[in-house]
């Protein structure tokens, strides 16, 4: 289990987004994203789409943009490995705005060894694709840091993550 | 079968007849050559790459354009990468979607090596099995004709494969510039207003 963490932010992102103009919020489940997914889908005025692979969610992102709307895309850190060619070759090869929030996973008291490569990786590869990557170490810094993102990327600027550390969400503990 | 299948670029001008405001999202390689060669459009989202994404770059342009057709035209070796992306379709169930892959059966784009359609998947079943009812395989220049009236008319998302032969004729290329294909895009459909 995740070490119980106040919501409130939780709540207070899902708002901050819509007043972002976003409302199109693509996911792959992570236990850190569980609150800001259940507001999502619970939201008529926001479509949630869950994804299989979050590389779709670049692809949607990118449909999202041309038609005219925001999309965020959700994912844990494991998951920036599966975009890699998907920012690359559709954000960065059209211009393309896009936002992601990244639960870490890796990095703070990691309790399964498989997550640390990954985890220890998202920065540099993110940041070799030329995604500008901004940190939220601390619970009150993530409503300013993802409103200062998605003001960045949606106005023409770069790809843009928001990696929320693993101190924030709360390490997970595997006990037995 | 006896009868010859027909050439890609008939099966994909045939789709695009009488396009009226279709928005349309091509897969990397020989289906953008082909909607290109159907007649440049701004309202045409062309991949040059990205392979495996053009079914889900179509699935947010339809929840964006909810009042709009989105017709994503890709190849198989191009739908093969993306399976994933169909059950994310049929869970969205955007009854403005439809997606349509020419099959050749091959890797045209590479070499023409054998896709896995040739040897053992059928996609169409792929997408019934992810949950796509409306699914279907062509062979024939009339039955695209009637699909071409569903993609219209009908409420989807549907999802169809026309088998075509081999051979992915000349390229036919359209601006290569994805930020300019970005632009002119968003501009035709008046979305493009300095946000
Ligand atoms: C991620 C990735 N892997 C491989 C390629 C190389 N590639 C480009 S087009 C293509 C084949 C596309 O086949 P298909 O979608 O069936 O199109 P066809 O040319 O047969 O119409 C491949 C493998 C690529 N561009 N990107
Ligand atoms: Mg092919």
């Amino acid at each position: 289990m995740n070490a119980p963490v106040a919501d409130d932010w939780r709540e207070a992102l899902h708002e901050s987004l819509k007043a972002s103009g976003i409302d199109l919020v693509a996911y792959v489940p992570d236990a850190g994203h569980q609150r800001l997914i259940e507001l999502a889908e619970a939201d008529p005025a926001v479509a949630a789409v869950a994804l299989t692979s979050e590389e779709e969610g670049i692809g949607l992102a990118a449909g999202a943009w041309l038609g005219g709307r925001r999309a965020v895309v959700l994912m844990q850190s494991s998951g920036v490995g599966n975009c890699v060619n998907a920012i690359a070759s559709l954000s960065r090869a059209c211009s393309l705005p896009l936002l992601l929030l990244v639960t870490m996973r890796g990095e703070w008291g990691e309790g399964n060894p498989w997550q640390v490569p990954m985890g220890q990786a998202v920065a540099p590869v993110l940041e070799a694709l030329g995604v500008v990557v901004l940190r939220a170490d601390a619970a009150a810094d993530v409503l300013p840091v993802v409103e200062a993102a998605a003001r960045m990327s949606f106005a023409g600027g770069p790809p843009v993550a928001v990696l929320i550390g693993q101190r924030v969400i709360g390490a997970k503990v595997f006990a037995r | 079968m006896s009868t010859a299948l027909p050439e890609r670029r008939a099966v994909v001008a045939a789709l695009l007849a009488a396009r009226g405001d279709l928005l349309v999202v091509s897969g990397l390689g020989g289906t953008t050559w082909d909607v290109a060669a159907a007649g440049d459009d701004p309202a045409n989202a062309y991949l040059w790459g990205a392979m495996g994404l053009a079914v889900p770059t179509g699935l947010g342009l339809a929840l964006a354009q909810p009042a709009r057709r989105v017709l994503v035209v890709t190849g198989d070796g191009e739908m093969l990468m993306g399976l994933g992306s169909l059950a994310t379709v049929a869970r969205a169930r955007p009854a403005n979607l439809a997606i349509v892959v020419i099959d050749n059966e091959r890797y045209g784009e590479t070499g023409g090596q054998r896709t896995h359609t040739a040897a053992a998947t059928d996609l169409a079943a792929v997408a019934r099995g992810a949950g796509l009812a409306a699914s279907e395989t062509l062979r024939d220049l009339a039955a695209v004709t009637a699909l071409r009236a569903r993609i219209h008319g009908s409420d989807g998302p549907l999802f169809a494969v026309v088998k075509v032969a081999p051979g992915n004729g000349p390229m036919v290329l359209p601006p290569r510039d994805g930020a300019l294909l970005q632009h002119r895009f968003r501009a035709a459909l008046g979305v493009d207003q300095g946000d």
